[in-house]
């Protein structure tokens, strides 16, 4: 496509071209592809493509690899940071990054996450956390939030049974080994943006070798939650993000 | 004003409306027809956009492609070397 149009206008906003043409398969209103190109947009711009190693997780986003131009990995359920860490250790110099949902990174992967934090990977990790399992037909996860209904919990959630939904975000940055870790979401246009500028960041201090980066978005699921895309978005503002407020949890000095 | 305009890619857009209601200038809609995955898609019902670029921060789909008008000043540096800055948002 040519960049300008009858010479008077110029392209001031396309797709990337580390997102393959490939028509996602994801429901409409889905964040993953907000977070898809965003995460390819800052790639791109880098001009990184050639050197980053993508791991992609099982859930929703398992077929990133489809979508996302550049050199993927596909790991075992709630792995993908552990086989982040194998291609961390044997291409050192590379950019590498794990994409993983909540039922894949907070609960059959949580080991995994905690263990690879600990020891300060040298990794990007984003969790998309949309308090579902989208992909098996919305059933609880432990992001869920309390009184929230699921397919497995029609009545809602009931915290003195199943428990309060879990924190990750907060917890792992805890962990030494944890450099920047922040909360972001793609529902308006300011908030993609904010998510961009944690993107870059992340990527830039992988070349220091300073640490784990962990960005969780907070995002939706129109189909699991059973709105629109637009009600999901109202919904998840209303009720995510008093539970899980958009913010830096951990910021390091230098990015103060 | 500044003007602008955005192709959409009307094969791939799923409709969720979200380009709608993120867009300042009321210019986007939804069509009247069906796409071939039966989706009635955005599209552009006034021309009073100007290429604010919110509509595809957040289209799931990268459906949509945003021009703006180039500023004369420029048009004329631009017409002497035909580089191009892509300005992303």
């Amino acid at each position: 496509m040519s960049t300008t149009m009858n010479g008077t206008m110029e392209i001031v906003y396309e797709k990337p071209k580390t997102l393959t043409d490939n028509p996602t398969h994801y429901c409409p209103g889905c964040g993953h592809g907000v977070i898809h190109r965003v995460l390819m947009e800052v790639i791109n711009e880098m001009g990184i493509a050639e050197q980053t190693v993508g791991v992609a997780p099982v859930g929703c986003s398992v077929f990133a690899y489809n979508y996302m131009n550049i050199d993927m990995q596909e790991a075992a359920h709630g792995r993908a940071s552990a086989v982040a860490t194998g291609v961390r250790r044997v291409l050192p110099d590379k950019f590498v990054f794990s994409y993983q949902g909540d039922g894949d990174l907070a609960a059959i992967g949580t080991g995994e996450t905690i263990h690879t934090i600990n020891r300060g990977e040298n990794i990007l990790m984003v969790f998309v956390n949309n308090g579902i399992y989208g992909m098996t037909g919305g059933q609880m996860a432990p992001t869920s939030l309390c009184g929230m209904i699921t397919s497995t919990t029609p009545y809602g959630r009931d915290e003195h049974f199943i428990g309060h939904p879990l924190k990750i975000t907060e917890m792992i940055a805890q962990l030494p080994g944890a450099y920047y870790v922040a909360r972001h979401s793609v529902h308006t246009p300011a908030a993609v943006r904010k998510l961009k500028k944690a993107f870059k960041a992340s990527f830039e201090s992988q070349k220091e070798k300073k640490g784990t980066c962990f960005i969780e978005v907070v995002s939706n699921c129109p189909s699991g939650w059973k709105m629109n895309p637009l009600e999901a978005n109202e919904w998840m503002e209303k009720n995510m993000f008093p539970y899980f407020p958009p913010g830096d949890i951990k910021l390091p000095a230098t990015m103060k | 004003m500044i003007s602008g305009t955005v192709i959409i890619a009307t094969e791939i857009c799923k409709g969720c409306e979200l380009c709608i209601a993120s867009c300042p200038q009321e210019s986007l809609g939804l069509s009247t027809s069906i796409n071939r995955k039966g989706y009635r898609y955005a599209t552009l019902l006034r021309n009073n956009c100007t290429g604010c670029v919110n509509c595809a921060l957040v289209c799931p789909d990268s459906a949509i492609t945003v021009y703006r008008e180039i500023k004369s000043t420029k048009r004329q540096s631009q017409s002497a070397q035909p580089t191009v800055a892509t300005q992303t948002a």
